[in-house]
């Protein structure tokens, strides 16, 4: 199908204020883009605007071809959308609510009963059906929330913050429940919570200020931490001053940092000079000093580290 | 424009008037008001006469303040609690949404209308009246139901308050049952010339009901409620297509 979500240079001005400035990126089949960036940077208004909520004061989306400010209908149809916070009429049941749903994406009769009873089922909504939706548990609102953006099956899935305020079980469910229909649809998502991207996302984007700042998959994204492929160990019973310059010699390594002992066990962390592995020079010059080494580990990159960095340029790590 | 997703936006919203006690209150408020009004500060029985005037005479008073209290939930109800994201990323135009919810009000005032058939049905047994005129009284005070509630969803549209939205429909509902009285119109003579004048008191609500609810069905007072309602709806769609940014 090949890319089902295209946007070109989206914009978004709220009066003085920029909310979105010029973003523009595309989803194909398969792929589930997370959404990162600090509150108020255009997350949200990006999906409004890619959803055909709000009008862009400039640039174009198109969902599986159709321009949803041209052809709104033709793109809405192929569309389901979990707002922040998963909106419903609180006074409906569940039932009563997945039925009007129905109802307006034009199923009728036995096909909106079967649509109804997959979907719940999926969802696990089935002991609720007949509770006011104000009455039930934040859990079951985001449940009855995503029912309605999956009703129809829409090749195009995008969720505002779709695990916010849930509890960790909750949010593993509603994780493997994205990642089981990704195969076959485009789902964009958006989350504070960067261990999410990990868990379900194949491609992530962060933005600031209305810009995306950087695009790619959650590895690459990793990468970019001054952390990615540092070596970390801890030893005992030599002099750190020895072991310090002696590190600082080993090929390939940039900065040795002391991270302070206990007792006689100390512990240091050498990054590498260009981003690469360097634990195997490590591990050899370990073996050359015949040192006795309790820990030795190789570090990943923490997104929240890659995230804060690129968010707020000022209070980078050092 | 596709009735059948018109139709599916009506029941919903009708079906909410009923899910909750906006439903039982409004319609026995309305009944007892509307009784109450006929009885006691219309004469009813001391006109000596079979017909509803003294019934009718009273709508407009009540309408002010029954029908913002009933339109005021159409909008603002929709923003302050985001379902009006999920509405407008239906796919569903804009013109449905209004006109569907608009229709479900409507006929609920509709509904409560005929609920006053025991007044009907008195008249009837005390005297001869003339059924037509009283039809015509009924056709009458529903379109003029319409107008305001068309009225009431503009402004519930302005705002997430429907507080506001109330305050602000009662008042503009009160200026377009008064616009052809002294009130208003003093506002305006003196400097404006006397055709907008009459077009000011043209616009009154009471000289286009009395009319109807005398037994004249005319055709321009059916524009006017018709066009009306047009109007304030297609005004309703314009102010939520630009705020509900907010």
């Amino acid at each position: 199908m090949g890319r089902m979500v295209e946007i070109q240079g989206l914009r978004k001005e709220f009066g003085p204020i920029v909310a979105v400035d010029g973003v523009s990126f595309s989803v194909a089949q398969g792929e589930v883009l997370g959404f990162l960036g600090p509150n108020g940077a255009g997350k949200s208004t990006t999906m409004k605007m890619v959803t055909g909520f709000l009008t862009p004061t400039a640039g174009t989306v198109k969902i599986c071809g159709y321009d949803i400010q041209e052809d709104p209908l033709e793109a809405k149809a192929r569309l389901g959308y979990l707002p922040e916070g998963a909106p419903a009429y609180q006074d409906m049941t569940p039932a009563a609510f997945l039925k009007f749903v129905g109802e307006i994406r034009g199923f009728r009769g036995a096909e909106l009963d079967r649509r109804i009873d997959e979907t719940v089922a999926k969802v696990h909504l089935g002991s609720v059906m007949d509770q006011t939706i104000e009455t039930l548990s934040k859990g079951f609102k985001r449940r009855v929330g995503l029912a309605q953006a999956i009703l129809h099956d829409p090749p195009v899935l995008i969720m505002d913050e779709p695990t916010d305020g849930l509890d960790p079980n909750q949010k593993h469910e509603v994780r493997s429940l994205i990642k089981a229909m990704a195969r076959d649809k485009a789902i964009i998502l958006s989350t504070h919570i960067l261990e999410e991207v990990h868990a379900v996302c194949t491609r992530a984007m962060i933005i600031a200020k209305g810009k995306v700042i950087t695009d790619g998959t959650p590895g690459e994204l990793e990468r970019q931490s001054p952390l990615h492929n540092a070596v970390t160990l801890a030893l005992t019973g030599v002099n750190p001053q020895d072991i310090h310059a002696a590190l600082g010699m080993v090929p390939g390594a940039g900065k040795v940092e002391d991270l302070g002992h206990e007792g006689d066990l100390w512990r240091f962390r050498v990054y590498p000079a260009h981003g690469q592995s360097i634990v195997t020079e490590v591990s050899r010059c370990i073996r050359d000093h015949g040192w006795d080494v309790v820990e030795l580990y190789v570090e990943h990159g923490h997104l929240d580290e890659v995230f804060r960095m690129l968010t707020e340029p000022r209070q980078a790590l050092t | 424009m596709n009735i059948g997703r018109i139709g599916v936006i009506f029941r919903r919203e009708l079906a909410s008037y009923f899910a909750t006690p906006i439903a039982s209150v409004f319609l026995v408020i309305f009944l007892l008001l509307s009784g109450a009004f006929t009885f006691y500060l219309g004469g009813f029985f001391l006109r000596g006469q079979a017909d509803l005037l003294p019934f009718f005479d009273f709508h407009p008073w009540l309408y002010v303040v029954l029908i913002p209290a009933l339109a005021m939930r159409l909008w603002a109800e929709e923003r302050k609690s985001g379902t009006i994201e999920l509405l407008l990323t239906m796919p569903v135009t804009m013109g449905e949404a209004v006109i569907g919810k608009f229709l479900a009000a409507w006929c609920f005032t509709g509904l409560a209308l005929i609920l006053t058939f025991p007044m009907w049905v008195t008249v009837n047994i005390l005297g001869e009246p003339d059924n037509g005129v009283i039809l015509a009284g009924y056709v009458g005070s529903w379109l003029m139901a319409g107008g305001f509630l068309a009225i009431g969803s503009c402004m519930s549209a302005l705002t997430k308050s429907q507080v506001i939205a109330f305050v602000v429909s009662a008042v503009v509902c009160l200026a377009f049952i008064l616009s052809g009285f002294p009130l208003i119109l003093d506002f305006f003579s003196g400097w404006t010339p006397h055709m907008i004048l009459s077009i000011i008191s043209s616009f009154s609500f009471l000289t286009h009901f009395q009319s109807i609810s005398k037994g004249v069905l005319d055709l321009r007072d059916l524009v006017y409620f018709v066009s009306l309602i047009v109007f304030w709806l297609f005004a309703t769609a314009i102010l939520i297509d630009m705020k509900k940014a907010e």
